[in-house]
């Protein structure tokens, strides 16, 4: 049986999702901006997204932008933003766990000069909000907050964050990389005082390759990309229409059953979690309270993560090491290290992802792998 | 532009009655590398030397790159062909041909003049002197040296005129096949690929042996061990890679030896595997690793004389005499340094002990292994049970 647990890496794509795209690949494959029928049909499926997408995140048309995906969507928010604002300021917050399409492009503008606060995480990988007021300065233009976190599934309380931003500094923007949460956990910019929402199709069972910027209307920004001025010039390039048809179709997929699909995937975290920490010396890292369902943590002491891995793939079970390492080239996970987790666990640190089609038999039968695998390979410690 | 070049090889030469042996295999092995660059080229062999004649437009880089992964070529010479026969034209060619190839004329030269076609009016001296004359007038910067010259020209007499002066150096060894097969234990770090071009340069073929011990290695690690054998197979043509599944030994010798002498056990049971591959491939008549005097404790003089005992078979070291450096520098020339860098490990640390044996004594070994006495048989079969053979490149 094989068992896929690394929806958080990505995900397959929705049977109905790759025959629409097929179509538009073999019929309705033309240019949306050309003028003629071939392109107006085209136009159509671009003008369809757009309004799921409005939809969901309940905003005008003029506030969705399609991208290649969710790098390239916190890239444009974050080097769009310092394009536009550097005259008024050259600060901008982040935090110490965020994505690298994050941390960094804010690296970068680190080395061009920019100040960069990174806000600290609690051991649940939780910010402060006190520590976010504090941090906010006049001059700061940009806080960039994930939503939920990949490595361990902690959710942000971005809602607060987003009215601390505009109590504090109306003027400054606020961007959430939404990549883990959309399809998942309702979040509405509007509501939130979100300026800009990053979401990867890929990740909710739409085709690789696609993703979306929501940009509200008054966050004035640059493009970073020149070129043939689609999108009203904001993101320049031929729009991917099979792709961003399919993104829409799977998100509104997940949005119609976003209730059912959170339920199931959180029993089958609960039961998960209850199953195995039957097995001694396993800790779950994150948040028990602000948890997202489909993210588990595990830390399995005295077992090298790859190792782990590597014997789960060979029982066809798909999971991801926490923290990418081998002796050759250590990378040290950020996130791992700021919830400050025990040095052992840096190394030993596995995550399973669900999606909302993840079975109850998967789960079991991984369950019982685990607990084949674990004590055997704790046999061969390191002496 | 060159319309010929001429390779020269210089071991072959020498070794008598096998003569034209070496010489064939010398010429398939360049017409082969060739067929993948772009133009048409004609090999033969004349007058002991080979020679190789482009038919049409070609790349010139990509077929100098090609002749230079020619085991047994010492050099490459670019020749021109001159059209116009007549000693006053060639002679202008002459005066050309070095316009055309030295930027600074500040050099001593010397022209040497080959009259393979006797019927040729003007005799070799004579055409030494009308063309060094010919180019002093030119380039008065130059000056004719016979002794040391920095330049030498060099005119050809035949149904056709050639001319050349450059000497691009060549993999040197002698030809593919021309002695035998070797099996290589190879890994992905950067000594063994090395290795194996070392004994492949010497006429060997090759066929390769490496040890998988998953889950404590990926599929990334055995890729990027059939990369560097593809690398490889572009000097020393088809390599047979066997894949053995080495995880139960080594579980077995972590759980019953010492575990300071593991590294050591464990090498001695990839030669006893090693040995076994190589005596059931024709002509396989040794085993090459990339091993090098005290490079790690596995490779101290006490641990070669363990490791070499097991093998019961010649083990060839090429690098044996190599510092660490020298050995990634000619991985960078020969191509596999950038497969040879990248981190996936092929032999997990887990099993690796802070301070393994450096000077380990082969009775006390020996003795260790009797541990494994009732499980080692069996194991020792299943693992060569799971070979798989991958082929690599082509013949």
């Amino acid at each position: 049986m094989e068992c896929y647990l690394d929806n958080s890496a990505t995900t397959r794509v929705l049977p109905e999702v790759v025959k629409l795209m097929d179509e538009i690949y073999l019929r309705d494959y033309g240019n949306p901006s050309s003028l003629h029928k071939k392109g107006f049909d085209a136009e159509r499926y671009i003008t369809e997204a757009r309004d799921v997408f409005t939809d969901i995140l309940k905003c005008s048309r003029k506030e969705i932008f399609f991208t290649s995906g969710g790098t390239e969507s916190n890239n444009t928010a974050i080097l769009g933003t310092a394009l536009a604002r550097g005259k008024r300021g050259h600060h901008m917050i982040t935090t110490a766990i965020e994505h690298a399409a994050v941390s960094s492009p804010m690296s970068f503008l680190e080395k061009q000069g920019w100040e960069i606060d990174r806000l600290s995480v609690d051991h649940e990988g939780r910010i402060s909000l006190d520590e976010l007021r504090e941090k906010l300065r006049p001059d700061t233009v940009l806080v960039s907050i994930m939503h939920v976190n990949n490595e361990i599934g902690t959710i942000q309380p971005v809602e607060e964050a987003g009215k601390i931003i505009k109590e504090i500094a109306p003027d400054c923007l606020f961007h959430v990389d939404d990549i883990q949460g959309f399809g998942k956990l309702p979040l509405i910019p509007k509501k939130c005082g979100i300026d800009f929402l990053s979401a990867s199709s890929h990740k909710l069972h739409g085709p690789k390759g696609v993703g979306l910027l929501y940009m509200s209307e008054k966050a004035h920004t640059l493009p970073i990309i020149y070129g043939g001025g689609q999108q009203n010039g904001m993101r320049s390039g031929t729009e991917n229409v099979p792709g961003v048809a399919g993104f829409a179709m799977a998100a509104k997929e997940m949005y119609s059953n976003l209730k059912e699909h959170e339920a199931h995937m959180k029993e089958l975290r609960e039961y998960f979690i209850n199953e195995i920490e039957k097995i001694s010396d396993i800790t779950i890292n994150g948040s028990a309270e602000h948890a997202a369902s489909h993210i588990v943590s595990l830390t399995v002491k005295d077992v090298r993560a790859e190792v782990l891995l590597h014997a789960l793939e060979a029982k066809d079970i798909y999971v991801s090491a926490g923290s990418a390492c081998s002796s050759n080239q250590p990378h040290i996970s950020e996130t791992l290290k700021s919830i400050e987790v025990p040095a052992y666990a840096l190394d030993s640190t596995v995550r399973l992802s669900f999606s909302p089609y993840t079975t109850k038999e998967e789960i079991d039968h991984t369950l019982k792998e685990l607990g084949e695998i674990i004590p055997a390979l704790r046999r061969f410690t390191r002496k | 532009m060159f319309h010929a070049f001429l390779l020269k090889y210089a071991e072959i030469g020498l070794k008598g009655k096998n003569r034209h042996v070496f010489e064939d295999a010398l010429v398939k092995e360049v017409a082969h590398k060739l067929e993948k660059v772009d133009g048409e080229f004609e090999v033969s062999r004349i007058n002991g030397r080979i020679f190789v004649q482009t038919k049409s437009e070609y790349d010139y880089d990509e077929a100098i790159k090609a002749m230079q992964k020619v085991f047994g070529v010492v050099g490459i010479c670019p020749v021109t062909q001159i059209e116009d026969q007549e000693p006053e034209a060639v002679i202008k060619a002459a005066v050309q041909f070095i316009a055309d190839n030295y930027k600074d004329k500040n050099f001593s030269f010397k022209v040497n003049t080959r009259r393979a076609n006797k019927g040729y009016p003007v005799p070799s001296m004579e055409m030494d002197a009308r063309v060094g004359e010919a180019i002093l007038d030119a380039f008065p910067e130059t000056h004719v040296d016979v002794h040391n010259p920095e330049v030498v020209l060099s005119i050809e007499l035949r149904a056709e005129i050639f001319m050349y002066s450059k000497l691009i150096k060549g993999a040197g060894g002698l030809p593919l096949g021309t002695n035998g097969r070797a099996m290589l234990l190879l890994s992905g770090g950067f000594d063994s690929p090395v290795a194996g071009y070392m004994v492949a340069r010497r006429g060997v073929y090759l066929d390769a042996v490496y040890f998988n011990a998953p889950p404590y290695t990926s599929d990334r690690a055995k890729q990027k061990v059939i990369d560097l054998a593809e690398v490889l197979s572009e000097y020393c043509g088809k390599i047979r890679l066997h894949i053995i599944n080495f995880t139960d030994i080594q579980m077995a010798i972590y759980q019953k030896c010492p575990h300071d002498e593991l590294t050591i056990i464990m090498r001695r049971y990839m030669m006893k595997i090693a040995k076994h591959l190589a005596e059931n491939t024709k002509d396989c008549l040794g085993l090459v690793t990339g091993e090098s005097i005290g490079q790690v404790a596995s490779q101290t003089m006490k641990s070669l004389y363990c490791t070499d005992d097991a093998a019961e078979f010649p083990v060839y070291r090429p690098l044996i005499g190599f510092d660490k450096q020298d050995i990634i520098d000619k991985a960078e020339e020969i191509g596999t340094a950038d497969i040879s860098i990248l981190p996936y490990e092929d032999c997990c640390t887990i099993f690796v002990a802070k301070h393994p044996v450096t000077k380990p004594n082969l009775n006390v070994i020996k003795c260790s292994e009797q541990r494994l006495n009732e499980v080692i048989d069996d194991l020792m079969q299943k693992a060569i049970e799971t070979d798989e053979v991958i082929v690599v490149g082509k013949d």
